[in-house]
């Protein structure tokens, strides 16, 4: 593995059911994340995706890549374009750095209206 | 712009007192780190990584916010200092909030069984920024998150609180864009009470629009130099000359380049539309809207006319219309 290796891409369909499931389990009960009417009233057109899900989502996507022994030590995102139902984010990785088992990633989530998350993961690949 | 600065310095001063203060103190995980949350979480993630399942689990690392998270119950561990801070922004119609950043690190993994605790700070508070949400102020917090009293991780965390744009009041606005009838003319979709933007009509461009008004695209001639030049202005930029007089376009064009406005909405502004930079035929350049052709069918080169389109009783503007092949 070298900088510049690109990790296959993952796409996930941002489903409504995907948003609630994600933040109920990360016990975020902020209503833009699953009630359509106050997230219009708060300037969103449709109830979107919460940060921990984005960051769940960005782990996984490490993690599938380079399997259960691979330890997250770091992950660091911003958001952008909001995830709302029925949008599609692909999520494409490159390889940043290799610093002997350390492996740093730049991750990037894509959906149909722009880049919806940044950021990149440190990960532990023991050898 | 009538003292509204000073506002919001002193405003910000306020704000920034907050910084380095805590925002949580001694905070308890509402649960121990316990399987069905972690079930729950993968489950919701689709995350199917055997580490997180069995005997020897860990928490997927990236939980490490939602241990601490209140759920429906209060929050006994936030601080005075952050309630108030949140409340000064609430009070100052910033109420809407969106986590924007998220860092996490993780210093030994979490495990089914672990109690955890939290303190949190406010690091920082940004100035007032303009974002396509609306204008507000990111806050910035720093958590260090305890298992069994052990450093396990930490977390920084930026939140905008911002007070909302104004988005279109009809629901039927927000119809799929992409569904061909629904690309109506947005003069067609605009609020009773809500009319287009007026033009700045000045003592340098007041000829422009009185040709407007008289369905005349009127370009400026530097009757110095001949130059024409477009928008008006009160002097010729090649040879510096102050006297002028007009030609009328004939209203033939091309689209020079164009973008497709799809964010942020405005009112009487139904978005996705197409807003194109037209070389007329004269050879200046011109800003409008290209109308009559689907926002995603203007293409660089595409011919245009011009015409003048009403939007209300008083407003007329000059538009160009897609010629198509």
């Amino acid at each position: 593995m070298n900088a510049g290796d690109r990790l296959p891409p993952l796409e996930i369909p941002i489903t409504r059911t995907l948003i609630v499931a994600g933040a109920i389990a990360s016990r975020d009960y902020q209503d833009v994340h699953h009630d359509p009417e106050p997230a219009r009233q708060k300037g969103s057109p449709d109830i979107f995706m919460n940060i921990l899900t984005t960051n769940g989502l960005v782990g996984r996507y490490i993690t599938d890549h380079f399997g259960p022994r691979a330890e997250l030590r770091r992950v660091a995102i911003r958001l952008g374009a909001p995830n709302h139902p029925g949008d599609t984010m692909v999520l494409t990785g490159t390889v940043e750095e290799v610093d002997g088992d350390l492996v740093t990633v730049r991750v990037v989530g894509a959906n149909g209206i722009g880049k919806h998350v940044t950021g990149t993961v440190t990960v532990r690949v023991p050898g | 712009m009538n003292g509204e600065p000073e506002v919001h310095e002193e405003f910000e001063a306020r704000l920034k007192a907050y910084e380095g203060r805590p925002a949580a103190a001694t905070g308890v995980g509402r649960d121990p780190v316990n399987e069905p949350m972690i079930r729950h979480w993968c489950e919701a993630m689709g995350d199917t990584n055997p580490a997180y399942t069995g005997p020897n689990a860990i928490a997927p690392p990236t939980m490490l916010q939602a241990w601490t998270m209140a759920g429906l119950s209060r929050r006994p561990e936030r601080t005075a200092a952050y309630d108030e801070l949140l409340g000064l922004l609430d009070e100052s119609g910033h109420h809407a909030v969106v986590a924007t950043d998220c860092e996490q690190e993780y210093l030994r993994p979490l495990r089914p069984g672990d109690e955890i605790t939290f303190d949190s700070v406010i690091e920082s508070v940004s100035e007032r920024k303009t974002t396509k949400l609306g204008p507000g102020y990111f806050v910035t917090t720093r958590t260090d998150i305890r298992a069994g009293g052990e450093l396990a991780g930490t977390h920084r965390f930026r939140i905008l609180k911002y007070a909302p744009a104004r988005r279109p009041k009809d629901p039927k606005d927000r119809k799929d864009p992409k569904d061909p009838k629904n690309r109506k003319d947005p003069k067609d979709r605009k609020a009773p009470e809500e009319r287009r933007p007026r033009p700045v009509v000045n003592r340098d461009n007041a000829g422009f629009w009185e040709g407007v008004a008289r369905h005349e695209l009127l370009i400026q001639r530097c009757t110095g130099c001949g130059t024409l030049r477009f928008p008006w202005l009160p002097g010729c930029n090649s040879c510096g000359s102050l006297e002028w007089d007009t030609v009328e376009a004939s209203g033939e064009g091309t689209v020079y380049s164009y973008v497709v406005m799809h964010h942020p909405p405005f009112p009487t502004f139904a978005p996705p539309y197409a807003v194109g930079l037209i070389e007329l035929a004269e050879g200046v350049r011109i800003i409008s809207n290209v109308v009559g052709v689907p926002y995603d069918k203007v293409r660089i080169g595409m011919p245009v006319r011009l015409e003048f389109r009403r939007y209300d009783e008083e407003l007329v503007l000059p538009v160009f219309q897609g010629v198509t092949r």
